[in-house]
């Protein structure tokens, strides 16, 4: 129980930390290096809440892709981010006063709240006990059956995404010879080869 | 000691609110606010695992997958048009996004 709590305190810690310095950082690398480190922190999080398999998800997919993604497009575009930056201290105020007053308001809505009498039998999928069902059991058990429409609806959600950013982002260049393979299968020896009946003793 | 949901909604709070602080902070730079996007939503993926885990209901980790693949979605899309919008203009400040003609 210690260690959990120790490791809780020890993750929460690096999590806030790193997220505050992927805000703070002047370099982008530095940010999403440090965004990756908050991720791997709220991993660490679920982990301890019992939810390993969104953990590993976390780790995977934000991790692996997503803060991938973002490095790949910091370091290919050549940006100039200290132009970027010029304007952070004119922010700083009025950022700080929002966000102290989202944090009161959460704190106030925290501390006021309370789990409801009926909540318990209002659960839509009831967690089973460890010893007889593993989370990542648990999980593929309701999603595959329960929340199968919605779990295709999120396939399609990144089908359209997919097809979304490669839309987006192909370019034909005009300046780039490419093979055209049509042209090539339709070509045949008339159009390929030019007969030229060249009389004695003159060129071409 | 023992760490009760106040706690986790506590760092998700915190979470919440660096990423809007961010987005002000940044206000030119939208790599930065993509970043910060991503945080908030991974403080909701902690507020659902947490009420997931401490009610005793799975709903809410399935529905944070869907939050996962909807995050992973906004980025992806979110990028490519940063990828388009620096091959017409060769920045990426927001300030200039206003611009219609491009």
């Amino acid at each position: 129980m210690v260690i959990a709590t120790l490791a809780f305190y020890l993750f929460s810690a690096v999590a806030v930390v790193a997220a505050l310095m992927v805000v703070l950082s002047r370099n982008p690398v530095h940010a999403v290096l440090w965004l990756i480190l908050t991720f791997f922190s709220a991993a660490g999080l679920f982990v301890i809440l019992g939810a390993e398999f969104v953990a590993m998800l976390l780790v995977i997919v934000y991790v692996g892709a997503v803060a991938v993604l973002f490095l790949f497009v910091v370091m290919m575009l050549d940006v100039d981010f200290t132009e970027l930056k010029s304007g952070m201290s004119k922010y700083v105020r009025i950022g700080s006063l929002i966000g102290l007053v989202i944090l009161v308001e959460l704190v106030i809505a925290t501390s006021a709240w309370v789990v409801a009498d009926s909540a318990p039998d209002m659960r839509a999928a009831i967690t089973p006990a460890l010893d007889e069902m593993q989370n990542t059991v648990a999980i593929g058990s309701i999603l595959y059956t329960q929340y199968v429409y919605l779990f295709q609806a999120a396939g399609l959600v990144l089908l359209v995404a997919m097809i979304g950013a490669i839309v987006l982002t192909m370019r034909h260049r005009k300046d780039v010879k490419r093979q055209d393979i049509v042209e090539q299968i339709y070509r045949d020896a008339d159009k390929a080869v030019e007969m030229i009946d060249v009389k004695p003793g003159q060129g071409l | 000691m023992s760490i009760g949901i106040e706690h986790y909604l506590t760092v998700a709070a915190m979470l919440f609110v660096i990423g809007i602080f961010g987005i002000f902070l940044n206000r030119k730079n939208i790599i930065v606010i993509l970043m910060s996007i991503e945080l908030m939503l991974l403080a909701v993926n902690i507020n659902m695992v947490a009420f997931s885990s401490f009610m005793g209901d799975l709903a809410g980790q399935i529905f944070t997958l869907f939050i996962l693949t909807v995050a992973a979605a906004e980025a992806a899309i979110g990028l490519a048009i940063l990828v388009v919008f620096y091959r017409n203009r060769g920045s990426i400040d927001v300030s200039d996004v206003n611009v219609m003609k491009g």
